[in-house]
């Protein structure tokens, strides 16, 4: 196996717009507001910067192809821009690259900035997308909730749960990451909800109510990455480092050959398995502090404990209702409030999970700090459960 | 001895209440009250005559894979989706029918359904052809509020002739053709324009069907007292029994023309009464079908010795068990596009079928063919060049592999409500097939709750979406509960 990036990267520095429905900005605007941040926080002139990488998923929004859409926001320094996209693990993916440049020594200090406006589409949810020629012609006119949506299905079948435990254990989910989200400012939705109040939603893909749904929003958010030597060059201490960067990608399997069983995320277990080999992390259940998971909708997060190994299979449900991932529970889970309800501008994304993790391995969460924080895990799910790219990344404390 | 081998039949299962339709136009149509008894069946949204034909064609020539015997094709129908593209050809790509077969469609008359039988029964009698498939289907559009809305009904018959009849000996055929003109519909009209019922009676059916009868008897060395089954869909009230009594045939001899259960399913209705009394008729019977457009078809035949064997899995008895009454009267007017709803944002996209992309995977989108590999026998779809098996990604060794007639299940499913559709919430997931291979896509006829992991389902051939800025129809398969299936599971649990 390659040697991986444990610990050959630091974040600088990062930055995260606010979150919500921006009418009040466009997508150069939202990059700015988390570029500023990022910038005064790494502590560095735009000349510094070697290389960027900007993710956003949804062009046609109005955020353009190509590396010109953030050189020109940004007025960046004539540098290499590269645009990425990977369904939702786009700003992971951003990042990924940045770290790589880094570790090549491509560059000094690189930036990566996600971003995505879908507030402007006139309606809520994702747009509608052009999956080319072929594709329209056979798969359904779906949507992601009701992709995502069969997962619960698949679950109940495979593990005997009824309809009525596991659309409680989903509700859980959200009221947790409501719970969270209303200590953050910057998050879209900053308020409780009770689980009746989730379990009596409208419906929008059986089983998923409104609020097994997350936050359709506007954001941005950018990190900046470089060596451990030039950091504390740069005079950081308490460095957070980069320990794994994992990407698994569907090939077909899931949804053409027929050992998958549609009620977890094959490429989620591949990547976690590698990412905590890359990390040196054996008993995650123990050693991960907190995480940051693709909780698109409720069902994928409850699903998600399992692949990512925290659960034991056919458990996470059980997990989740006696509060494991709570906020006081054993390994706090969307401690920001989550895709749920910090909101989830696909670009942006990884990124914005990336920036929770570090400010709390950081000890600046304020309200929402955690207690001696050591690993921080980020996971990413683009696409659909049958077809899916999936990041897992975990950043940790220097030394550790 | 030329005839019918083996046939088939197909009602949409949704019917529609004619109380509910009466009901909602008293406001406008008190008259139409008197026609306020039984049901008509309803395409669903997603149904037209074509799909309608493949299915019955599908229940004619049984689940099995080769269909190489089948050597002609012919598709019948007034409602044919498309007036220059020919729709056999789509039946045929459908029905995964060789490219050496002969097609045509057949159409411009009430009658053309037994016109095309006929052709077909001529083209094997002559030898042109060895076996022919004859496939009709009729959805009929009417304005809001007419008889015409109540007396038609949706649906299919199809027919495979050949020599070695089986089912059912060809005797006879007799053809009328006068340019009377009852009701007509331009080419660009969206609406039939019809004549005064009693003149169409008196002076159309009264005169020109029995010359037909009578020779199609005549040739076939009968008397009208030989008959047994006469089959002659009208909308008049009486009007087969009345044509019985003018011919000589015995008043018992007429056939429901299933106006209270089917409604009439215009040039599919004469080949689908036929259907329904080959499905009744004992061996030796004579079974004699007509029907009326600008002259008068008729057709005679003399069921088979076996023809208690040749039934069909479904037929017209099957497609009578399996209804769902549907009340909604708005539904079916949105169904059959006529009112202007509002169809949100979502329905915005452009529907747009790159013709070159359509053609490049021709059997993989209109005849469900997936892909096999050689080497490990692993099923898929789509067929790719790299087999989907997991440690051993063999290169160009699959080969084709149908769908369409396997078994399946339910994997997984979702009903959605945010995603356009046209008959909300969107029920779609991912099938899992008896043999391998797996795909996800759209599940119709459901009802609410119907749909769990694990429920049998079986492939429909259905209208995928509807370009209507182009006025292009794009067909795909879908998965539909297995009602039979759920039935002998049920009954194998008790």
């Amino acid at each position: 196996m390659a040697k991986g990036i444990r610990d050959k990267v630091a974040i600088l520095g990062m930055g995260c717009s606010k979150f919500g429905e921006r009418w009040d900005a466009g997508p150069d605007d939202l990059m700015v507001e988390a570029y500023i941040e990022a910038m005064a926080d790494a502590g560095i002139e735009p000349s510094q910067l070697d290389a960027a990488w900007f993710s956003t998923h949804v062009d046609e929004l109005g955020t353009g192809k190509g590396g010109t859409p953030l050189s020109i926001a940004l007025r960046l320094p004539n540098i290499a821009v590269t645009r990425v996209e990977n369904f939702c693990a786009s700003g992971s993916e951003a990042f990924r690259g940045a770290v790589y440049a880094v570790a090549a020594g491509a560059a000094d200090i690189a930036i990566a900035v996600g971003v995505e406006k879908l507030k402007d589409t006139g309606y809520g949810g994702l747009p509608v997308g052009n999956p080319g020629t072929l594709m329209p012609q056979i798969i359904p006119n779906g949507s992601a909730p009701g992709n995502f949506a069969q997962l619960a299905s698949a679950y109940r079948a495979k593990h005997g749960v009824s309809r009525e435990d596991l659309k409680r254990a989903i509700a859980h989910v959200s009221v947790k990451s409501h719970a969270n989200g209303a200590k953050n400012k910057k998050a879209h939705l900053q308020k409780a909800v009770t689980e009746e109040q989730v379990l009596n939603a409208p419906m929008i893909a059986e089983p998923l109510g409104l609020f097994d749904c997350c936050g359709v929003s506007d954001g941005a958010a950018a990190a900046i990455v470089t060596t451990p030597e030039i950091a504390r060059a740069l005079g950081k201490k308490n460095l957070t480092m980069v320990k794994a960067l994992q990407l698994s990608v569907s090939n077909g399997y899931e949804s053409q050959y027929n050992g998958w069983d549609g009620s977890h995320f094959h490429t989620a277990r591949i990547a976690a398995g590698k990412a905590y080999r890359e990390a040196g992390i054996e008993r995650p259940r123990e050693q991960i502090s907190m995480m940051e998971v693709h909780d698109c909708f409720s069902i994928t997060e409850l699903v998600t404990m399992e692949d990512l190994f925290i659960s034991p299979e056919g458990q996470g449900w059980r997990d989740v209702l006696e509060g494991f991932y709570d906020a006081d529970g054993g390994l706090p889970c969307q401690i920001d409030g989550g895709l749920k309800c910090f909101g989830h501008p696909i670009g942006a994304s990884g990124l914005r999970m990336l920036y929770e993790m570090y400010l709390q391995l950081q000890g600046r969460a304020g309200e929402r700090q955690l207690k001696d924080p050591v690993f921080g895990m980020t996971h990413n799910l683009g696409g659909a459960p049958a077809s899916n790219v999936c990041s897992v990344a975990i950043i940790g404390q220097e030394g550790a | 001895m030329v005839g019918i081998a083996a046939w088939g039949a197909y009602a949409p299962r949704l019917r529609l209440s004619r109380k509910a339709v009466t009901e909602a136009n008293a406001w406008v149509a008190p008259n139409l009250r008197a026609k306020a008894k039984g049901e008509r069946a309803m395409a669903n949204w997603d149904e037209d005559a074509l799909t309608m034909a493949v299915e019955a064609a599908r229940d004619a020539l049984g689940p099995d894979d080769d269909r190489s015997a089948v050597d002609a094709l012919y598709f019948a129908s007034t409602t044919a989706p498309f007036v220059d593209r020919q729709n056999a050809g789509i039946v045929a790509a459908a029905l995964t029918l060789e490219k050496a077969i002969a097609s045509t469609d057949v159409t411009g008359s009430q009658r053309c359904g037994l016109a095309a039988l006929g052709q077909a029964l001529a083209a094997v009698q002559g030898g042109a052809a060895k076996r022919a498939l004859v496939a009709t289907g009729e959805h009929r559009r009417a304005r809001a509020a007419s008889s015409q809305e109540l007396d038609n009904g949706d649906g299919a018959a199809a027919f495979v002739i050949s020599a070695e009849a089986g089912a059912a000996e060809f005797l006879g055929r007799g053809s009328i053709t006068d340019d009377f003109v009852d009701h007509f519909r331009g080419a660009d009209s969206e609406f039939d324009y019809g004549w005064e019922e009693r003149w169409i009676r008196d002076e159309g059916i009264v005169k020109l069907v029995p010359p037909a009868i009578r020779q199609a008897l005549e040739v076939s060395g009968l008397s009208a007292s030989d008959v047994s089954h006469f089959c002659f869909p009208s909308t008049f009230a009486g009007m087969a029994a009345s044509l019985a009594k003018t011919i000589g045939i015995a008043p018992e001899a007429v056939r429901d023309n299933l106006a209270l259960t089917l409604g009439e399913a215009g040039c599919a209705h004469g080949p689908l009464m036929l259907a329904h009394a080959l499905e009744q008729a004992k061996p030796g019977e004579i079974v004699l079908v007509a029907q009326f457009g600008q002259g008068a078809e008729a057709l005679v035949f003399r069921a088979g010795g076996d023809i208690g064997d040749r039934r069909p899995a479904r037929g017209v008895t099957g497609s009578l068990a399996d209804r769902k009454i549907e009340d909604n009267y708005l539904k079916f007017l949105t169904f059959n596009g006529l009112v202007e709803w509002d169809k949100g944002m979502r329905a915005e996209k452009d529907n747009k079928t790159a013709l070159t992309t359509l053609y490049r995977n021709q059997d993989q989108i209109l005849g469900l063919v997936g892909g096999r590999c050689r080497e490990t026998g692993v099923v898929q779809f789509p067929r790719t060049r790299i087999s989907v098996a997991p440690n051993n990604p063999a290169v160009d060794t699959q080969e084709p592999y149908r769908f369409a007639e396997r078994k399946a299940s339910v994997l997984s499913y979702s009903a959605d409500y945010l995603t356009f559709s046209m008959s909300p919430p969107n029920h779609y997931g991912m099938i899992v097939f008896e043999g391998g291979g797996r795909i996800m896509m759209d599940i119709t006829d459901v009802e609410q709750g119907e749909v769990d992991s694990g429920l049998p389902v079986k492939m429909v051939f259905r209208i995928k979406d509807v370009d209507e800025k182009r006025g292009f129809t794009r067909y795909f398969w879908k998965a539909a509960p297995d009602r039979a299936a759920i039935a002998n599971t049920a009954l194998a649990a008790e």
